[in-house]
């Protein structure tokens, strides 16, 4: 440990994934990753100050409706209205408390609100598909909105994505970033789906995958489904003398 | 509960709806009134065909004008002029300007000060999960003995550099090449 009169901050190493649980930059069968992805190695980055510390992004911008997708018009949306909740903690099991969770999705058609989606399913006038929330002092989090529909893109001949929620979170570190994909049980369109499929490890496929939950399910108004999100945990402490 | 950490997925072709709409970007990461010499960035992304990759997403993170970083529990006198994170879509040409001050040397392993840089998260359509580097202000005499810089091969580190704009005081363009003869250093985090 540093001594009390030591003006060099502490910085606690992250652990690393594990092999296979995530995607690789390049992942043929989705094929704008062709282009995009690296070809020279990575080099390996020990953890500094810089990459251990993080944003304390859009607090003050976070209002209390902005957890609720379907009360941002002046009617209802379409589509059937779920609670998507769940909690954000790290990989050694420490609840992440006030994290900005950021989403975004299709409306109930399988369609954007956004210029260059070209999908011929209608708009809502009702609704745009994106909220906001930090999560409480458990890492808890709750949305309200109405279940996206699938939607067709033109990767490959006929294909479809699974319906989806965006995820963004910001943790304690700009190196817990994540960006990921809430998917709902049982969704047909998994097995062809190559964004989906571009995590190696079964398992780790699994995570991305919500639940049906009887519990937060609100009789006589919505279904609940839960996602937790674990964002990467710092190294077990160290040997210290 | 599965605590091993959530898989990463791309941000998609429709990410501006829920992440740079709005107030959501964040284009000055410093005031006006922030200590330190005030820096426009100038930040471009090519695939490797050469194309401007017009939807992209970056981000940015930097210390303050002495090396102090705003978030976290590191914060303690940290200008609080300088939050010190910026986020913006490109635009139809690949690019998107930042507004900020350079960046103090900040600590680093072995009590090695790192030369002034910007931590850069790159996410997009075609990324599955957001690739990491760094800008570095070429020619400052710290990059000499930044402990960073000395672990990518010589011949690489130009690509970390941004490169004052000529006839522009205090304008920097920073070029990333996704892939390619002049690909960017990308790092392992």
């Amino acid at each position: 440990m540093d001594s009390p009169t030591s003006h060099r901050p502490i910085v606690h190493p992250y652990q690393r994934h594990a092999p296979g649980t995530q995607p690789d930059f390049l992942y043929e069968p989705y094929r704008s990753t062709v282009a995009r992805s690296p070809r020279k190695p990575l080099i390996f980055l020990p953890h500094t100050l810089s990459e251990t510390t993080g944003p304390v992004y859009g607090h003050d911008e976070v209002a209390e409706a902005d957890h609720d997708l379907t009360r941002q018009h002046s009617g209802e949306p379409l589509g059937e209205r779920i609670i998507v909740s769940g909690r954000v903690v790290d990989s050694n099991g420490r609840p992440v408390p006030s994290a900005l969770v950021e989403i975004w999705q299709a409306n109930a058609a399988g369609r954007y609100f956004h210029s260059k989606d070209q999908h011929p399913a209608p708009l809502d006038p009702n609704f745009t598909g994106a909220g906001r929330a930090l999560t409480d002092q458990s890492g808890g989090y709750r949305f309200v909105t109405i279940k996206p529909g699938p939607y067709p893109w033109l990767n490959h001949y006929n294909a479809w994505r699974p319906a989806h929620i965006h995820f963004s979170i910001f943790g304690r570190a700009f190196l817990t970033r994540l960006v990921t994909q809430m998917y709902f049980p049982g969704d047909p369109l998994f097995a062809f789906d190559p964004i989906f499929q571009s995590v190696p490890d079964e398992k780790a496929r699994q995570r991305m995958i919500s639940r049906f939950d009887l519990e937060t399910t609100q009789p006589q108004w919505a279904t609940g489904y839960k996602f937790d999100i674990v964002l990467r945990g710092e190294e077990a402490t160290r040997f210290e003398t | 509960m599965d605590l091993r950490p959530t898989p990463s997925q791309t941000v998609g072709p429709f990410f501006h709806l829920g992440l740079t709409a709005d107030a959501r970007s964040v284009a000055v990461m410093a005031s006006a009134q922030a200590k330190g010499e005030q820096v426009w960035l100038c930040c471009r992304i090519f695939d490797g065909e050469g194309l401007p990759v017009t939807d992209a997403m970056i981000e940015l993170w930097q210390a303050d004008a002495e090396g102090r970083y705003h978030g976290g529990n590191q914060n303690i006198g940290a200008d609080p002029e300088c939050p010190g994170f910026g986020r913006l879509a490109t635009n139809e040409e690949g690019r998107c300007d930042f507004e900020t001050v350079k960046p103090g040397c900040v600590p680093g392993p072995d009590d090695v000060h790192q030369a002034p840089h910007i931590e850069v998260a790159i996410f997009a359509r075609g990324l599955l999960k957001q690739l990491f580097t760094r800008i570095y202000f070429a020619d400052d005499p710290a990059n000499a003995g930044d402990p960073v810089l000395a672990l990518v091969p010589v011949d690489r580190r130009a690509t970390l550099m941004a490169r004052p704009q000529t006839g522009r005081p205090n304008h920097w363009q920073f070029d990333i090449h996704l892939q390619g003869d002049l690909e960017t250093v990308f790092f392992d985090v």
